[in-house]
């Protein structure tokens, strides 16, 4: 998978969304926050866009960077509407979730209802936020820590697997290899943050995290990351 | 005072008292906040395609409505739809409409959901008008050297 310097730094957003009204704006407020957009006007464009495969899901072992489920482009983010006919967004989540080579991209679900109980379903069902509509800039704030934490994850299998690999070899070491992150904790913090609203409660679910870590792959191939950035 | 001034001053004034009488709301602001030289007609090209899309969903509405028998399903998902995009314009006073509307689909109402279309083409006809003349009155601005003011 090529990424070009440029792109490296960039995150794509994959955005769904049936209104052409609310893609528009869903669009300009990615693109103001410097992201690159792709909009789909509904879940079944999406999952072609991503590359979905629908016999992934019977097949949970299926290895990564099989030739089956590549994705043309990477996406790092999927913000979904909920009320959308034919597939809600509801469904493209639980299909995304349930996708070996999807379900660490992070989904965000967009409402103009406030219901609790579908907030909370969503969230269960590993969303990592839900916004009401209509969306503002300052929700996509909240973006980026979700975005960083599948990269920075990445960034740390990586250096993990290459202090094992130093160790082995002998002690000359011909290229420099980064220790394990000093970071404490791969969560960086956004400056400011406005309170979420009071429908929502950000639980990291436990299973939830543990189920991105292990949908991360092993595969030593993956383009390095040099230095993560750590200011949002 | 010089034409520039006057044409400022006018357009602050005249903006103010859109959001005064419940034309605009918040969200209309936050889309002025997402022009910039990038993206120099947005907000023109976003509310025009909300007025296409009422003019669109009255009609089809309408047609529902005249029906023998009225399927007030269908006429409340374009309400939901209506009540969508307005809200994500700032259209306020048409997303209120909307809110009744959806109480008189809910409860079948066939006369009170005509009176709310009736309604809705009456908003949509004077927020038209009112953001035309805003959108002018920008453009002279510019014209006359200018820069449209930065929205609080």
């Amino acid at each position: 998978m090529a990424i070009t310097g440029d792109s490296r730094s960039q995150f794509h957003v994959l955005a769904v969304d049936d209104s052409l009204i609310d893609r528009k704006l869903i669009e300009r407020l990615l693109k103001t926050s410097s992201y690159q957009v792709t909009t789909v006007d509904s879940g079944s464009k999406a999952l072609k866009f991503l590359g979905f495969q629908e016999d992934e899901q019977s097949n949970p072992d299926t290895p990564f960077g099989s030739p089956n489920n590549h994705q043309e482009v990477e996406v790092n983010l999927i913000i979904t509407d909920y009320c959308m006919p034919g597939m809600t967004g509801y469904d493209l989540l639980k299909k995304v979730k349930e996708s070996s080579s999807l379900r660490n991209i992070p989904v965000v679900i967009m409402s103009s209802e406030n219901v609790p109980s579908r907030i909370t379903r969503c969230l269960e069902e590993g969303a990592e936020e839900f916004f009401l509509k209509p969306v503002r800039l300052s929700d996509l704030n909240r973006l980026k820590p979700h975005m960083m934490k599948t990269k920075i994850k990445n960034q740390k299998q990586e250096d993990q697997e290459e202090l094992k690999i130093s160790e082995i070899q002998s002690d000359e070491q011909q290229q420099p290899v980064q220790p394990p992150s000093p970071q404490p904790q791969p969560q960086p913090q956004p400056e400011s943050q406005p309170p979420p609203p009071p429908a929502l409660l950000l639980q990291h679910n436990n299973n939830k995290r543990k189920a991105m870590e292990e949908g991360l792959s092993p595969d030593r191939t993956r383009p390095r990351y040099n230095g993560i950035p750590t200011m949002v | 005072m010089d034409v520039l001034s006057q044409l400022q001053r006018q357009l602050a004034d005249f903006l103010a008292s859109l959001y005064r009488e419940g034309f605009v709301d918040d969200q209309f602001t936050q889309l002025q906040k997402l022009q910039d030289e990038s993206s120099p007609d947005f907000v023109m090209e976003v509310v025009s395609l909300f007025f296409e899309d009422c003019e669109k969903l009255v009609n089809n509405m309408a047609k529902v409505l005249e029906q023998q028998v009225v399927d007030f399903k269908q006429v409340d998902s374009h309400v939901h739809q209506l009540k969508g995009s307005s809200s994500s314009i700032g259209a306020a006073r048409i997303r209120n409409v909307c809110i009744a509307f959806k109480t008189f689909c809910e409860a079948q109402n066939r006369e009170g959901c005509l009176r709310c279309l009736q309604q809705v083409n009456h908003e949509h006809a004077q927020l038209k008008a009112n953001l035309q003349s805003l959108f002018t009155l920008e453009r002279q601005i510019v014209a006359a050297g200018g820069s449209v003011p930065a929205m609080q």
